[in-house]
């Protein structure tokens, strides 16, 4: 039994087919500062406060550590290390490769079952400028890096929720935070929105894309061109954060199982069956449309279910 | 914090990284950061096993803004690798144990 990827679906699937005695290896993915990482997006978040059970919030990473040690706890063996390459068969055995996390040389592993769990990343714009000034002002992490702008002016791009989360963080240190958002409305929930928008230092550029990230050494503006005008202007801004959505991790297995057009997994509707048998896939690898940490956790119990039912079928 | 490394403070810095006769390579981190968490292990390990080619410092950028803004860092983590009190390599973002060595070893 493999898991691939530890964010709340990986490490659930992993509880509960540790606790069927059935030994998961966890594959958890290699240390990053975006949303691909061990315990995944919730490591790059700050307060959680729609996770059941904790009624004064809790923390993305330590509800992640919380989780992990849960899984640890029933014997699930977690490795840190990214896989590179993946052979599913259908009806298995599937083989996974990955480089030891010490040394770097390539492992493989087989399992007769294996759940999925790779989740999703940010997008990023892919516009001049953006990955030479990484780090630099632009930041892939609001959490990590909110505090470096204090004071200053600063952009985050985007109009759904992750957007509007991280400017409202992000006005605990920073002067002012204008999101800049391609169209003329928000795709954000409610409660976000009605947070943002009553937010002093928040402010709104609408019909605006950004077309190129200025500065030498570090973030100095950004270049904005409005949609419906074409005209274009000069935001000056010190830092940048990108929230305009998100893209599965599914590269590893393309081509083996099915994908729909955005790149999710497919699986079969109310299960966690994908296109080959013995492959189960959970969270935000195959759900575009809730992408919540409990639903993911959620997720994650069925495709263990899934797993278990089916080895015990095969015999 | 475990002792195979050293904590590193604005006031303490010259001193320390400056004096050091290996290598030092210094971890900008702070507590509420997840990726800082996640590699902190991963540099615990690598402070183990280079023990006497390698020393780790640890520089927490919530109360010593005075190095933070010296080196600009805008980022963490940051690693800055320092030669004879020089900055050598610097990496933004948190990295695993073999790409991190990859890295850092041809200046060690």
């Amino acid at each position: 039994m493999a898991v691939v990827g530890s964010g709340p679906a990986g490490l659930t699937a992993a509880l509960y087919t540790a606790r069927a005695n059935l030994k998961p290896i966890v594959l958890e993915g290699e240390p990053s500062s975006t949303g691909d990482q061990p315990g995944g997006q919730l490591m790059i978040t700050t307060e959680v406060e729609n996770f059941p059970g904790f009624p004064e919030g809790v923390l993305g990473p330590d509800l992640m550590a919380k989780i992990r040690a849960q899984a640890e706890r029933f014997g699930a063996e977690l490795v840190t290390a990214k896989v590179t390459r993946a052979d599913l068969q259908d009806g298995g055995p599937h083989t996974l490769w990955y480089p030891d996390p010490s040394t770097g040389e390539e492992r493989q592993v087989k399992a007769r079952a294996v759940v999925l769990a790779m989740g999703a990343r940010s997008l990023m714009l892919d516009v001049p400028g953006e990955s030479r000034l990484l780090g630099h002002g632009v930041s892939t992490c609001a959490t990590c890096d909110g505090f470096f702008f204090r004071g200053q002016h600063i952009a985050v791009v985007g109009g759904g929720d992750s957007a509007l989360e991280e400017a409202t963080f992000l006005t605990h240190f920073a002067e002012t935070v204008t999101i800049v958002h391609r169209r003329a409305e928000l795709r954000a929930s409610k409660i976000m929105q009605s947070r943002a928008v009553s937010n002093p230092k928040i402010r709104f550029l609408w019909n605006s894309v950004v077309t190129e990230v200025l500065g030498t050494d570090k973030v100095e503006g950004v270049r904005l061109r409005d949609v419906a005008s074409g005209q274009e202007q000069v935001l000056a801004v010190t830092g940048l954060f990108v929230a305009i959505g998100h893209s599965p991790n599914s590269d590893v297995v393309k081509g083996q199982v099915e994908l729909d057009a955005g790149g999710y997994v497919v699986t079969q509707p109310g299960t966690s069956l994908t296109s080959v048998q013995g492959v189960f896939a959970c969270g935000d690898l195959q759900d575009h449309r809730y992408r919540q940490a409990v639903t993911a956790a959620g997720s994650g119990c069925m495709a263990a279910l899934d797993a278990e039912r089916w080895l015990e079928a095969q015999g | 914090m475990s002792k195979l490394t050293t904590t590193l403070t604005d006031s303490t810095f010259d001193e320390q990284v400056g004096s050091a006769t290996e290598p030092v390579l210094v971890d900008f981190w702070a507590e509420w950061c997840g990726p800082c968490k996640v590699i902190e292990p991963v540099l615990d390990e690598i402070a183990r096993e280079q023990q006497g080619r390698l020393r780790i410092g640890k520089l927490n950028v919530d109360d010593n803004l005075e190095t933070v803004r010296r080196f600009g860092v805008m980022s963490i983590p940051t690693l800055i690798l320092f030669k004879d009190g020089e900055p050598k390599l610097r990496l933004v973002g948190a990295k695993g144990k073999a790409q991190l060595l990859q890295e850092i070893s041809p200046h060690l």
